[in-house]
């Protein structure tokens, strides 16, 4: 394999490994946005059928 | 601060950060001139001591919060430690696998147990164990005081990384800056890289402390609720 071929493997191992973690950041970030909203509207729910 | 202008710096570390990315493509590329012996492959050195050194950097952040974990107990530190270990693990990662590209074609094999790719190793699944550690602890104190201790004990082979290529004979490269193996017109290309590099590990770390900051959010609601 040339020389260059190596390079490019190494880059793009670079970007592959960086686009995943940032991509998991944002779907456990949007995850725990939504299930914090889901008890929020569930907490609200249940304070105004006791009301 | 309120999350609103948590979120303008998130922005504006972002904007920096794609701007930044793209002068280090254009100097480790383009402005840095072609190495004598390695050619074009020395370019990978580019990017792989900046993410060491920001692996470094973080797995140093680590140590300095478990440290306060200690002293203040406070849930804030834990954040930010595990904030730091992962980011620090997933910098050891690329390391590892971008010096095991460069290795081939130079030493001719993908891995050799040198002392500093071992103690590299090593640390990069002492973090990596921090990790796994911490799901299996449910009480957040007690997670909060085991995983200080695990982290302020796996930092010590951070100076053993750190200072392997000095104090044993290694085959991998001997520190350039120090050595003056680094040629200045070299230099400017390396400093970007590693203050963009630098940059990154910041907005990674408020990412992941933000994250980490709302699933306890979640888990103290979770408790209120049940």
């Amino acid at each position: 394999m040339d020389k260059m071929h190596y390079l490019f493997a190494a880059f793009l191992a670079i970007w592959i490994i960086l686009s995943i973690y940032l991509f998991s950041l944002h779907s456990r970030e949007k995850k725990i946005r939504k299930e914090i909203e889901r008890l929020k509207s569930s907490r609200q729910s249940a304070v105004g059928n006791r009301q | 601060m309120s999350e609103r202008s948590q979120s303008r710096l998130d922005t504006v570390l972002g904007v920096v950060l794609a701007f930044g990315m793209v002068a280090a493509l254009y100097m480790a590329f383009i402005e840095a001139p072609r190495e004598k012996t390695m050619g074009d492959l020395q370019r990978i050195f580019y990017f792989h001591v900046p993410i060491a050194i920001a692996g470094m950097t973080s797995f140093a952040v680590n140590f300095a919060a478990s440290l306060m974990v200690l002293i203040r107990k406070n849930r804030w530190w834990d954040h930010l430690a595990l904030a730091a270990a992962e980011i620090g693990v997933v910098f050891f990662v690329i390391v590892l696998v971008t010096g095991s590209i460069w290795a081939k074609p130079e030493w001719l094999v993908w891995w050799t147990w040198s002392p500093r790719l071992t103690a590299s190793l090593i640390l990069c699944l002492l973090y990596a164990a921090y990790l796994l550690i911490r799901n299996y602890i449910e009480d957040p104190e007690r997670r909060a005081l085991v995983c200080a201790v695990f982290g302020i004990i796996a930092f010590l082979d951070a100076p053993l990384v750190w200072f392997s290529i000095r104090w044993w004979r290694d085959i991998h490269p001997s520190p350039m800056l120090e050595t003056g193996g680094l040629s200045p017109s070299m230099r400017p290309a390396f400093y970007v890289c590693l203050a963009v590099f630098q940059v990154f590990l910041v907005y990674m770390l408020r990412r992941r402390f933000f994250l980490e900051s709302m699933r306890d959010e979640l888990e103290t609601f979770e408790r209120q609720i049940g």
